[in-house]
């Protein structure tokens, strides 16, 4: 009974981890494919639709656009959320509760709405669209995720800590430099690459906000309109490569950042 | 660095609840005050008040002769050791020591020479690289203190620094406070809820309740002439006999007992002032009371002593506990005569001990 | 510090965040309420207030079938995976060695780092005529010619499914894991077999983190565009679907705000529904 309940679990995992990881697989593997299908049979190995992407002038300004446009609007929001975050810990505000809640607002809505709304701001306001008024988007959908974050981080234990070297004589700069972000850098950390992911990886804002310098995954989409290809496979591959080795870093940071 | 402190009718309000009410206190440059209490008497608001963390509602704060109103922490001559100890986890204990010297702007050598010097004194020499989440307990406490009194306050405030140390760790670092308070002259006023630690270390005792302040002077004093019921009740063990005074003589339970006083009273005995002797035996001196003949109910053997529960012959139900000594072989059943060599009378009916 | 000059500075703090929320979230918003009553004549917007746009709505069929749509999707999305995300997480914190965790956990979510775009492509080449399932099939000989499965609502789902299981696995192994295993012993010691050590005790500690996976589900599926429109073909269309070509074709904005605010509506419905249950600060 036992030893059968133990079987049908590892047969479980073995199925589910098969489901997740197939289109990956497929995915990479037909991104080498020596042909024009990224379908069975798999022809190759070949690099010659990474060659092709490669060469590709706005595939490769898209991945400028993204790393630009992720970049800054994390930063913005991470800035934001912490300052956010800073004051709602630390001082007792008529209507926190209320203030939290609107700050936490825009990450229950859908991302299309937030687009939507923009848009038709922007249009009213006859702002033209550029990278720019797509990261304001990002900025608005990664501002709650990063403010929850480090509020949630800001224990009190955090707020002992200031406390104490409000004590010893530190200013609220000198505690900030000295106390606030120091122990909140794991968090401070988490919060700006997750925004920084969200921001890389999102579609509609970018799609709706965008006029012609665009990001990559809407240059991708339009990649896409043309029909399945082995480029696609190969710039898919790429952008899943350079996440890996991006987490895999947090992660070893953060590990090592722990372990100290 | 040591300076004298002066409360005057400090009042601190939370919307209808009253944490501090009117409470006047001067302290002596040098003293090693306790203000001890139930959770809730309002200590912890007073030492935030004296750190600054807390604006009281009315009433001024002297310290060294200077109004602390509008003071912000960073500019006290105050330091807190925190009852969670707050130390800095990213920094070494050196950082930690040096933290408040460098805001103030002492440079790198010659901080962190004077927070190894600190660390030795609080026992932790040549520990200064190392982080404090790498410490005991008792070493965390130690490094809170040194850190507290790097800056050279003139009084540092203590936040029941020693709530979350065993009891063996709590004694020994109780005689270290002592010893580190005699040595380096601050103020120390210390915040607790445990009377032997109170009694253990303080100068003074300032017991609170309720917002404001119940009873106070050296431990001898509190314990041993306590200048109301919850203030007997608090420092200790106490035997209460309800009694009304006739002016010569106390009449209570027991009879009429040779005690002047005059309306209601009550009787408050300790139970090592307390003595059990023969029925019939020779009558103490005094001013030594008789308390007539008593049945043992039971006791228990605690090491130092015995602790007996006594039935009272005149009143059956009323139960008198006594502390016999360790040689004593007291037999549940038999009867012996109770002596009172100590007695406090304190008004009756009082505010009802919340203890 | 006074009092007042704490509240003061801690605004200051606050005040950028939540005016950057104003600007670009709550104005946009209300913007949309307003257009969503106003209509549309020609390539003009003529200002409202009116409910035409609503009623337009819930009396055409092509429109109103688009969040029956979205609905059913989003349902047999949700369900599903949950089912198949809890004997995943429950697998991983029980039976796989403590060291292991971590590895088959980052395993798990390794297609989370694929562009969520590439990660739809990717079903349809799965999917596909001459896709790797389809081969598949037609080399071990269970079918002959190949099954149309991409441009189906099963592939729309397989590929929300594939996402949604992913997150689910994640958030309800995170609430397994921070069970105290006591709570099973103490259960187990009671008298308590397997079955009802789960039922009794596991499930119901670890339902809050489980409705809250699963709302953030329905709010992400509800809402998304990608999915159904690199897998789910044209010959059906889902609300998000709809509100683009309102969007695309016509440039009309009234009505496109008026959908997302029914998509709104829908997502508090939810919300409402599962509130007692929801934390959502721990999302």
């Amino acid at each position: 009974m036992t030893r059968a309940w133990h079987l049908l679990g590892w047969v479980y995992l073995a199925l589910a981890f098969g489901f997740i990881l197939l289109p990956v697989g497929v995915l990479v593997l037909f991104s080498f494919q020596d042909g024009r299908l990224p379908v069975p049979p798999f022809r190759g190995p070949s690099l010659r639709w990474y060659a092709d992407v490669l060469a590709d002038r706005r595939l490769m300004a898209g991945l400028g656009n993204s790393l630009l446009v992720a970049s800054v609007s994390a930063t913005v929001a991470l800035g934001l959320g912490f300052l956010a975050a800073v004051g709602l810990a630390r001082h007792r505000l008529p209507g926190a509760a209320l203030l939290r809640l609107v700050l936490i607002a825009p990450m229950t809505v859908s991302y299309l709405i937030i687009a939507l709304g923009l848009l038709s701001l922007y249009n009213r306001a006859g702002v033209g669209l550029s990278l720019w008024t797509a990261g304001v988007g990002h900025v608005v959908i990664n501002l709650p995720l990063c403010f929850a974050i480090l509020y949630a981080a800001m224990g009190p234990h955090l707020r002992a800590a200031e406390r104490a070297a409000r004590d010893l004589g530190a200013g609220e700069a000198a505690v900030l430099w000295h106390v606030t972000a120091p122990m909140l850098a794991p968090a401070l950390l988490a919060a700006w690459f997750l925004a920084f992911t969200f921001s890389w990886d999102e579609f509609i804002i970018a799609f709706l906000l965008t006029r012609f310098d665009v990001t990559l995954p809407v240059e991708i989409w339009s990649l896409l309109r043309s029909g399945i290809s082995p480029r696609a496979n190969a710039i898919g591959s790429l952008v899943f490569l350079v996440s890996v080795v991006v987490v895999m870093v947090v992660q070893l940071v953060a590990l090592r950042r722990t372990r100290r | 660095m040591t300076a004298a402190v002066t409360l005057k009718d400090l009042t601190m309000r939370y919307g209808d609840f009253t944490a501090l009410d009117g409470v006047s206190l001067a302290l002596e440059a040098g003293e090693f005050v306790v203000l001890l209490g139930p959770s809730g008497c309002g200590k912890s608001t007073l030492l935030a008040i004296l750190g600054g963390f807390v604006t009281p509602t009315s009433g001024r704060v002297h310290i060294g002769g200077r109004d602390m109103a509008g003071v912000a922490p960073k500019d006290r001559p105050t330091t807190t050791m925190f009852q969670d100890y707050a130390l800095f986890p990213h920094m070494t204990l050196v950082d930690n020591v040096a933290f408040g010297l460098r805001m103030r702007g002492m440079g790198r050598r010659a901080r962190r020479a004077r927070a190894e010097e600190l660390l030795a004194l609080v026992g932790l020499e040549g520990a200064g690289r190392r982080h404090p989440d790498a410490l005991s307990g008792g070493q965390r406490q130690r490094v809170a203190l040194a850190r507290a009194l790097a800056v050279e306050p003139q009084v540092l405030l203590l936040d029941e620094p020693l709530g979350a140390l065993d009891l063996k760790l709590r004694r020994q670092m109780q005689d270290e406070l002592k010893a580190i308070q005699r040595r380096v002259g601050t103020t120390f006023v210390h915040v607790t809820h445990d009377q032997e630690e109170a009694m253990a270390i303080a100068d003074r005792i300032v017991l609170m309740n309720a917002g404001r302040i119940e009873d106070e002077g050296p431990a001898r004093e509190v314990y041993l002439r306590p200048r109301s019921l919850f203030s007997a009740a608090f420092m200790g063990e106490v035997n209460q006999i309800p009694g009304q005074g006739t002016g010569a003589a106390l009449d209570t339970q027991l009879g009429r007992l040779p005690l002047a006083a005059s309306g209601p009273m009550m009787l408050c005995l300790r139970p090592e002032a307390i003595a059990a002797g023969p029925v019939h035996g020779a009558p103490e001196a005094p001013p030594a009371i008789d308390l007539g003949p008593a049945r043992l109910v039971e006791a228990t053997f605690f090491g130092t002593h015995h602790r007996a529960h006594f039935a009272p012959l005149a009143a059956p139900d009323l139960r008198l506990v006594a502390h016999l000594p360790q040689g004593a072989a007291p037999e549940p059943g038999a009867t012996a005569r109770l002596w009172a060599r100590a007695a406090v009378l304190l008004p009756h009916p009082a505010p009802e001990p919340t203890r | 510090m006074s009092p007042k000059a704490g509240t003061r500075q801690g605004w200051g703090f606050v005040a950028p965040a939540l005016l950057w929320t104003a600007a670009f979230f709550v104005a946009p918003f209300a913007l949309m309420v307003w257009l969503s009553l106003s209509r549309l004549e020609g390539r003009t917007v003529v200002p409202g207030p009116g409910l035409d746009n609503y009623i337009r709505f819930f009396t055409e069929p092509s429109l109103l079938r688009g969040l029956v749509v979205s609905l059913e999707i989003t349902a047999v999305v949700t369900v599903v995976s949950v089912a198949l995300a809890y004997p995943l997480a429950a697998i991983i914190a029980f039976r796989v060695p403590r060291r292991w965790q971590r590895v088959v956990l980052v395993l798990a979510i390794l297609p989370f780092w694929t562009s969520y775009v590439v990660r739809s492509y990717a079903w349809l080449l799965v999917l596909g005529q001459g896709g790797a399932v389809n081969a598949a099939l037609m080399g071990l000989g269970i079918t002959e010619a190949p099954l149309q499965l991409s441009a189906t609502r099963f592939a729309t789902v397989t590929g929300f499914v594939h996402f949604f299981v992913m997150l689910l696995t994640l958030t309800i192994y995170a609430n397994l894991v921070q069970l105290s295993p006591n709570y099973a012993r103490a259960a187990a010691d009671l008298g308590a077999g397997r079955v009802a050590t789960f039922v009794h005790v596991i499930l119901p500690l670890t339902l809050p983190g489980v409705v809250t996976g699963a709302f953030l589900t329905f709010v992400l599926c509800m809402g998304d565009y990608i999915t159904p429109q690199i897998l789910g073909g044209n010959r059906e269309l889902t609300l998000p679907q709809l509100i683009m070509m309102q969007l695309g074709r016509r440039g009309d904005f009234p009505m496109a705000s008026a959908m997302a605010v029914i998509l709104m509506a829908v997502v508090s419905l939810a919300y409402l529904a599962c509130a007692r249950w929801l934390r959502v600060e721990r999302i």
